[in-house]
């Protein structure tokens, strides 16, 4: 690194802090808590607190090319929300690039060099925003100084426009191409050298464009992608070809936790193209990130891996799965439902709940179901590994690539340094792949072919048996109303096994980060709360899926205030806000929240205002109130998660045979300063079918300890016909807040939105998810 | 020894007849743009062209493969399938992009032999593909594009 100078550059820190006076006004101050040598060793919050911090130094990640070809190396795992382009964006718009002289090039895993490369918790854009236009507005000043060593004139009297370098007074320009050679070999300049560029400046960051609400508004960035994807060119893990590659699935123990106990591999040995069939070593519970074990049929193409496996015969041992295999989704949902009825773990607490509840004038009670799902990638998990001479090599479609490369090493006891890992592009993460157990598969396999690639398929069926899936819950809530209907006290008990299982004994409560996922953080204003955590034991992996824990939880809440405002007669919209109270700020830790995303609370508060702001433009452009008719109505939910800000409000209609059809989603977002809005609506569209799966059909449940769902005939996840006829995403205009997530916070509001909406059609309430054929 | 006409080129490969094409294509002859993503016939990410009509490669033994395959790797040398990759770029389509070349190659099929599809026909004809993405609004609004049957607004102003 060629770092002349630690003194962090002032405009760079939120525009927030500095108009609030957060960081105590002073540059000075400001120098001296963001000093650069120990930046990311101190922070607290934000990029620079999470392991190998940020990096913003130009050499990184940005090369120009002599002809002009700019590349912007991308850390970041791109699986679908677009970060290739929109990160490619922000560069190339603070640099003054040409867009159809950008690509993109995806770095390896490699968190020492490139920061963190973690991608999870909706966090690549708000946490690489700025290091990106500090490295893009750093290389821009190297042009200028270059531009002005050959002309020889002080470099302030030039000035980088689009791919060029102008010197006004004498007319002479050069392009980014024919300065590169010599802005390479420049030292980079201090921070408090660079000048972003102004807002009126910009051309593509924040800027509306593309498909809008159903209209082509204007031309837009082309996806960095997108050409690939069309053609059919795309690289994804499964499409890395490498001479003399084997393929391999691996059978693996139906019961989390089981072991082989024989293996009867004759038949398997005899299918055609079928090379070797290895016992894979499965870890001890907890399994972390680690292999399940099994067994792993080894081959000359991925079918005739498949077939040899169908031929094994695997005698299962279920002993040390103990109780796992007992595991029955039913029973399991009953004693939820059982444990919900007695007072759990306290979370937060004010005012006296149970004399509320007791003397309320009217009590409102419900109980809330949201089973096990998983993933469901389009790409099942895949991964391609090589080892040789004590080296490991892996091409895969990770979002966590450290997690990758510390796993294999860890396993084949190699130092860290001697695996390296190519991140392909992902054909969906979802939070799945956050988790590299099949990348460690593959090395465990290729241990056994040393030199030769091998690539570990896993099938549709692998996928859904043995997802880390997303935690089953049961929510039970009561409230009380006085004679006016107004909440006088809420109390909600929450139980799911807890992501925690994974990685040390059963916790069996849920741990500060996945309460803090709207559950402590619950924002109503009502004199009475209490909140409590009962016990639930994991019986399967549990793990991320999109949005988390504010799944239940804001399904649960979401629906609960709407049976609340049903009960009092209300409006729900009027009736929310009026839960809400004014807009004010509400700092986590006064609500028992010491996680906030590992976000700074001062700078990203439960902000009421921005909630009431998005609940009220949502249900404006839905025609809140209108007359609907027979068998048709409007829902409403909100939630903010990932410290943005979302509110939905569906309008659909049920007919006479319970047919469900979803006529609009009006979707209100507010994620503070937009990087690249086209790519932001995508994900609120995406986020509003997904969420649609949640709500109507997907499902995974045990039977003694097994997965009963295979494939999409059984898992059922949306189809064109169950998206809604038109998806319509309100952006919230707010550039004055900190940068919020936007991949995950669209999808927690979907599902109570929609079980609202079927409410007001029909009058039928949905307590339990998936609806499934509960309205015929 | 079996003969594949894919895209217009022939392959000789020494595979079981029962052997799927999705996995001849892929791992034998080494062509990538055809996707894994059921077996079962159930997602269309494995969508490909026998003689002109969208099948599901992922259970179609190579021995009933019979004729003229095309992939997505030619889509965009085929008129339609063409302006249908137009639509997709135009309209900003993909996320992760894993289905949409089968979402594509399906789509092309069906403009082939309904030029100007009705939206429900639309609808019907693209149910088999699934997006875990949710991008299925997008890819209406490119069909639709791509015939320049666009019936987007009309909905939008009967809702």
């Amino acid at each position: 690194m060629n770092r002349s100078d630690d003194t962090l550059l002032l405009a760079n820190v939120s525009r927030r802090g500095l108009l609030k006076g957060l960081v105590g006004g002073s540059a000075l101050l400001l120098a001296a808590r963001w000093d650069l040598a120990l930046a990311n060793e101190q922070a607290q919050f934000g990029a620079g607190a999470m392991p190998g911090g940020w990096v913003d130094n130009p050499n990184v990640f940005i090369q120009i090319d002599s002809d002009g070809l700019v590349t912007i190396i991308n850390n970041r795992a791109e699986m679908g929300q677009g970060i290739r382009t929109s990160l490619a964006v922000v560069a190339a718009d603070e640099l003054g690039a040409e867009w159809d002289q950008v690509r993109a090039q995806q770095a390896e895993g490699d968190q020492d060099k490139y920061g963190n490369q973690n991608t999870d918790g909706s966090r690549s854009m708000r946490h690489w925003y700025e290091p990106m236009r500090r490295a893009a507005a750093a290389a821009r000043l190297m042009l200028e100084q270059a531009a002005a060593n050959q002309w020889d004139v002080p470099v302030h009297e030039v000035r980088a426009e689009i791919h060029k370098v102008v010197h006004s007074a004498t007319g002479r320009e050069l392009g980014f191409g024919g300065l590169a050679d010599a802005a390479r070999e420049l030292d980079v300049p201090g921070r408090h050298a660079l000048v972003l560029k102004s807002d009126s400046e910009l051309r593509f960051i924040g800027k509306e464009s593309g498909l809008i609400n159903g209209e082509l508004k204007s031309a837009h960035p082309k996806a960095i992608d997108g050409e690939d994807i069309v053609t059919g060119k795309a690289i994804f893990g499964a499409d890395i070809d490498l001479e003399n590659t084997l393929y391999a699935v691996i059978a693996r123990p139906p019961v989390y936790g089981a072991k082989v106990k024989n293996v009867d591999d004759s038949e398997a040995l005899k299918v055609a193209g079928v090379k070797k069939v290895i016992r894979i070593k499965g870890a001890s519970q907890p399994a972390a990130f680690n292999p399940l074990g099994g067994v792993a049929v080894v081959a000359s193409n991925t079918w005739a891996a498949m077939e040899g496996r169908k031929a094994l015969k695997i005698e299962w041992d279920n002993a040390p799965a103990g109780n796992n295999a007992d595991y029955t989704s039913d029973a399991y949902r009953k004693s939820l439902e059982k444990a919900a009825q007695s007072p759990g773990k306290v979370i937060r607490q004010s005012g006296d709940v149970e004399a509320a509840l007791q003397n309320a004038e009217k009590r409102v009670s419900a109980t809330y179901y949201m089973p096990h799902m998983a993933q469901a990638t389009m790409e099942p998990p895949v991964a391609v590994v090589m080892i040789k001479n004590g080296k490991a090599e892996a091409w895969a479609p990770v979002q966590h690539p450290r997690a990758a490369r510390e796993g294999i090493a860890g396993m084949l006891e190699m130092d860290l340094d001697n695996v390296t890992l190519h991140q392909t592009l992902l054909g969906g993460g979802f939070g799945r792949k956050s988790k590299p157990d099949f990348v460690m598969e593959a090395a465990l396999v290729a241990k056994a072919f040393e030199g030769q690639p091998i690539k570990l398929q896993w099938s549709r069926e692998d996928d859904i048996h043995h997802a880390y899936f997303h935690a089953v819950s049961v929510d039970h809530l009561d409230a009380g109303l006085d004679a006016e209907g107004k909440a006088t006290s809420w109390r909600h008990r929450t139980l799911s096994p807890s992501i925690a299982s994974l990685f040390m004994p059963d916790p069996k409560h849920k741990g500060e980060f996945e309460l803090g996922m709207g559950f402590n953080t619950m924002p109503f204003n009502i004199p009475a709360i209490r909140l409590e955590n009962p016990p639930a034991p994991a019986h399967v992996r549990i793990g991320w899926f999109r949005s988390v824990y504010n799944l239940p939880h804001a399904w649960a809440i979401q629906s609960f205030a709407h049976e609340m405002a049903v009960a009092a007669g209300k409006d729900h919209r009027d009736y929310v806000l009026d839960l809400l109270g004014p807009a004010r700020e509400i700092h986590n830790l006064t609500v028992g929240d010491g996680w906030n995303y590992g976000e700074d609370p001062d700078l990203h508060p439960i902000d009421i205002g921005r909630m009431r702001r998005v609940i009220e433009r949502a249900t404006a452009e839905a025609g809140w109130g209108r007359k609907t008719g027979k068998g048709r109505g409007l829902g409403l939910a909100f939630h903010n998660s990932f410290v943005s800000y979302t509110a939905i409000v569906f309008d659909v209609e049920v007919d006479d045979k319970g047919k469900l059809t979803i006529h609009r989603a009006d979707i209100a977002f507010d994620c503070g300063p937009q990087a690249n809005p086209e790519r932001i609506r995508s994900q609120m569209e995406g986020s509003c079918v997904m969420g649609i799966g949640v709500a109507l059909q997907s499902e995974v449940t045990f039977k003694d300890g097994v997965a009963q769902q295979d494939n999409f005939d059984s898992y059922l996840v949306p189809r064109m016909p169950d998206a809604p006829k038109v998806v319509r995403v309100h952006l919230i205009d707010n550039p004055n807040d900190a940068m919020g997530g936007v991949g995950e916070p669209g999808l927690p509001p979907v599902a109570p939105a929609l079980c609202n909406a079927i409410y007001a059609a029909t009058g039928k309430r949905i307590r339990r998810l998936p609806v499934g054929n509960q309205l015929s | 020894m079996i003969t594949l006409t894919i895209n217009g080129q022939e392959h000789e490969l020494d595979v079981p007849d029962s052997m799927p094409l999705l996995w001849a294509i892929r791992d034998v002859v080494g062509m990538k743009g055809t996707k894994f993503g059921c077996g079962i016939a159930q997602c269309g990410a494995c969508t490909v062209h026998l003689n002109g009509v969208a099948i599901r490669s992922c259970v179609t033994p190579v021995a009933a493969a019979k004729g003229e395959i095309t992939t997505i790797e030619a889509m965009a040398d085929d008129p339609v399938g063409h302006k249908v990759q137009q639509a997709w770029l135009d309209l900003g389509v993909a996320q992760c992009g894993y289905c949409q070349g089968g979402q594509i190659m399906n789509a092309t099929a069906l403009l082939k032999r309904t030029p100007a599809p009705q939206t429900q026909e639309i609808v019907d004809a693209m149910a088999g593909n699934l997006c875990r993405c949710g991008t299925y609004n997008r890819i209406l609004a490119a069909i639709e594009r791509a015939a320049d049957t666009r019936t987007v607004d009309k909905e939008e102003a009967s809702s």
